[in-house]
């Protein structure tokens, strides 16, 4: 299936026969054929959301069911889960499409490599990075967190895992090769994302205390279209270097 | 000037003896520690290096059929012969 | 200019012009650290506000600088290694990470250890001490990487992708540490940026940078050389030098 995926794609750029239209046309089949795949196996789709649900509920049973201390540190632990939530899915990115080879075809196909791994990056915080933002609110009111501020967490956290999951695909990239990568890529991707997690907070934790949040969004902002810029080549070469190697 | 009047002083540091001579100290034992171990790794190298050299002049085989060292220490992968 | 870089890429070339170099580096280290330590330590006056628990200030910020320079260096290297393919610099890189875990190691717990006569505590969430302990898990981060491949090349481009990752994100890290820093503990006391030291005090520290400099540059000859002869020992002129050796 990934393998006549791409054939379709060359050839109706040919027809197009214009150079920009065929990789338009390869990243719409890369995003369609990832959410398909994605939307497949359902299960391991949910499995951050419970996971995110999960660690929020330990934190009242291990500190305290006191409503004002939980909505003290609420911006704090909700973020913190929905970052390890993120980091929990990102070592299946490129896994499955590394075993069966389909990423080796994406690496033969004519188009630029960064561009299509950028599509996948896409589908990955499609579905988890924005689930786990749309859930944050419901979290947020277990933990006491004052109302007026739930908007503004679902919004950093929609701008903090895009930035999540591109900084996070160049650590999955690096340790797709490896048999036991996953410890590994946690150490390697946790201190590149403290950056998003502070002004994360910060967004959530100034809404709470009713300051302006918009410099906040903005850095979130700034960061992302940082990572938008830099990440694609890192997780390109970095994918060239796992299955080379 | 010196900056204390004797060596007891020194080495009180005015009241902040532990704190001042455990920085100094771990600082000065890791660079030393990191003399050492260079010193040891390419002494330890020259000994496998200049033991293979021997080996295949006692053997005349041609050169181009060794491998490279592949490990830290180099003397892992020896011949079970030599 | 580029003949240069290819001669200075070719391993026996560069085994040739360190070992006339290292000499030069390891002296320099010694008198400097040597002289630095002790005017630091026993002529240079004792602060009119810590007293004598400033002088921790000469072995924490020479490690510091060294391990935030040292960083930069191996993602230059890496990206020579990439653009170039030169293996020396790679190999340069693969010397560097030890040391420069260490000097990051170093400099927190001479911090943490100032902490106890300044704070009262052995750790706080300082700036500068919590961008240091995200460096060392940066640190170990290349360090674990390159260890996780069997093969040495997939092992040297990744480490170098890391290294360039890593120091494209040091300064964000930093700045936004920084940030954290002043919104939650409005500026108290910073151990290390003081208005004005006078010159008795900060010219040994003066010593003491330059003497580490000079110290990662002879240590990382020397283990770089190494590092020739375990990769290229199959080669011609590393069997003769051998052979000559004895």
């Amino acid at each position: 299936m990934q393998v006549s995926d791409t054939a379709p794609v060359a050839s109706a750029g040919v027809a197009l026969g214009e150079p920009g239209g065929n990789l338009m046309v390869a990243i719409t089949a890369t995003l369609k054929r990832d959410l398909t795949l994605m939307l497949r196996r359902r299960g391991e789709m949910l499995n951050p959301l419970v996971f995110f649900a999960l660690v929020i509920t330990l934190f009242p049973i291990g500190i305290s069911p006191d409503p004002e201390l939980l909505a003290l540190i609420a911006p704090g632990l909700l973020w913190v889960a929905a970052l390890l939530a993120a980091l929990l899915s990102l070592d299946s990115l490129f896994r499955s499409d590394y075993d069966d080879g389909s990423l080796e075809q994406l690496m033969l196909a004519p188009q630029p490599l960064a561009a299509l791994s950028l599509a996948k990056v896409a589908v990955h915080w499609l579905l988890t990075g924005l689930p786990l933002a749309l859930m944050a609110p419901v979290l947020g009111i277990m933990l006491a967190l004052p109302a007026g501020s739930y908007l503004i967490l679902a919004l950093s956290l929609a701008l903090g895992t895009a930035s999540l999951s591109l900084i996070g695909a160049i650590g999955a990239a690096l340790t797709v090769g490896l048999a036991k990568g996953g410890v590994l890529l946690s150490l390697l991707v946790l201190p590149l994302y403290i950056p998003v997690l502070i002004f994360g907070t910060g967004a959530v934790q100034a809404a709470v205390f009713g300051d302006g949040v918009t410099a906040h969004l903005a850095i979130l902002g700034a960061l992302l279209a940082g990572a938008l810029i830099f990440a694609p080549w890192a997780i390109a070469a970095s994918l060239r270097i796992s299955i080379n190697g | 000037m010196m900056a204390f009047d004797s060596f007891a002083d020194f080495l009180a540091m005015g009241g902040h003896a532990p704190y001042v001579w455990s920085s100094w100290g771990i600082t000065f034992l890791l660079l030393i520690v990191a003399v050492l171990h260079a010193r040891f790794e390419r002494r330890q190298l020259l000994t496998t290096l200049r033991r293979r050299v021997r080996r295949e002049q006692a053997r005349h085989q041609p050169v181009a059929s060794q491998a490279p060292l592949n490990t830290a220490q180099g003397g892992g992968n020896h011949d079970p012969q030599a | 200019m580029w003949a240069f870089i290819h001669k200075l890429g070719s391993p026996k070339w560069f085994y040739r012009i360190s070992a006339k170099l290292q000499p030069w580096f390891w002296v320099a280290a010694a008198g400097l650290i040597v002289t630095g330590s002790l005017w630091g330590l026993a002529f240079a006056p004792a602060d009119y506000q810590q007293g004598n628990s400033f002088r921790i200030l000469y072995v924490h910020v020479p490690a510091a600088f060294l391990a935030q320079s040292i960083f930069v260096s191996m993602a230059i290297a890496g990206l020579v290694y990439m653009v170039w393919k030169i293996k020396v610099a790679d190999m340069a890189a693969a010397v560097m990470a030890p040391l420069g875990a260490a000097m990051t190691f170093i400099s927190l717990f001479s911090g943490a250890v100032w902490g106890v006569p300044t704070w009262g505590t052995w750790w706080m969430w300082d700036a500068r001490l919590t961008s240091m302990l995200i460096l060392l898990f940066l640190y170990l981060g290349v360090i674990a990487l390159r260890g996780a491949f069997t093969s040495r090349d997939s092992a040297s481009r990744a480490a170098s992708v890391l290294a360039m990752v890593g120091v494209i994100n040091i300064p964000i890290i930093k700045y936004s540490v920084d940030w954290w820093y002043t919104l939650h503990q409005p500026a108290t006391f910073t151990i290390t940026s003081r208005p004005a030291m006078p010159t008795e005090m900060w010219l040994p520290l003066l010593l003491m940078v330059l003497g580490f400099y000079s110290f990662f540059i002879a240590l990382t000859l020397m283990r770089t050389r190494s590092e020739i002869l375990r990769r290229e020992s199959n080669k011609r002129w590393v069997r003769e030098l051998v052979e000559e050796g004895q």
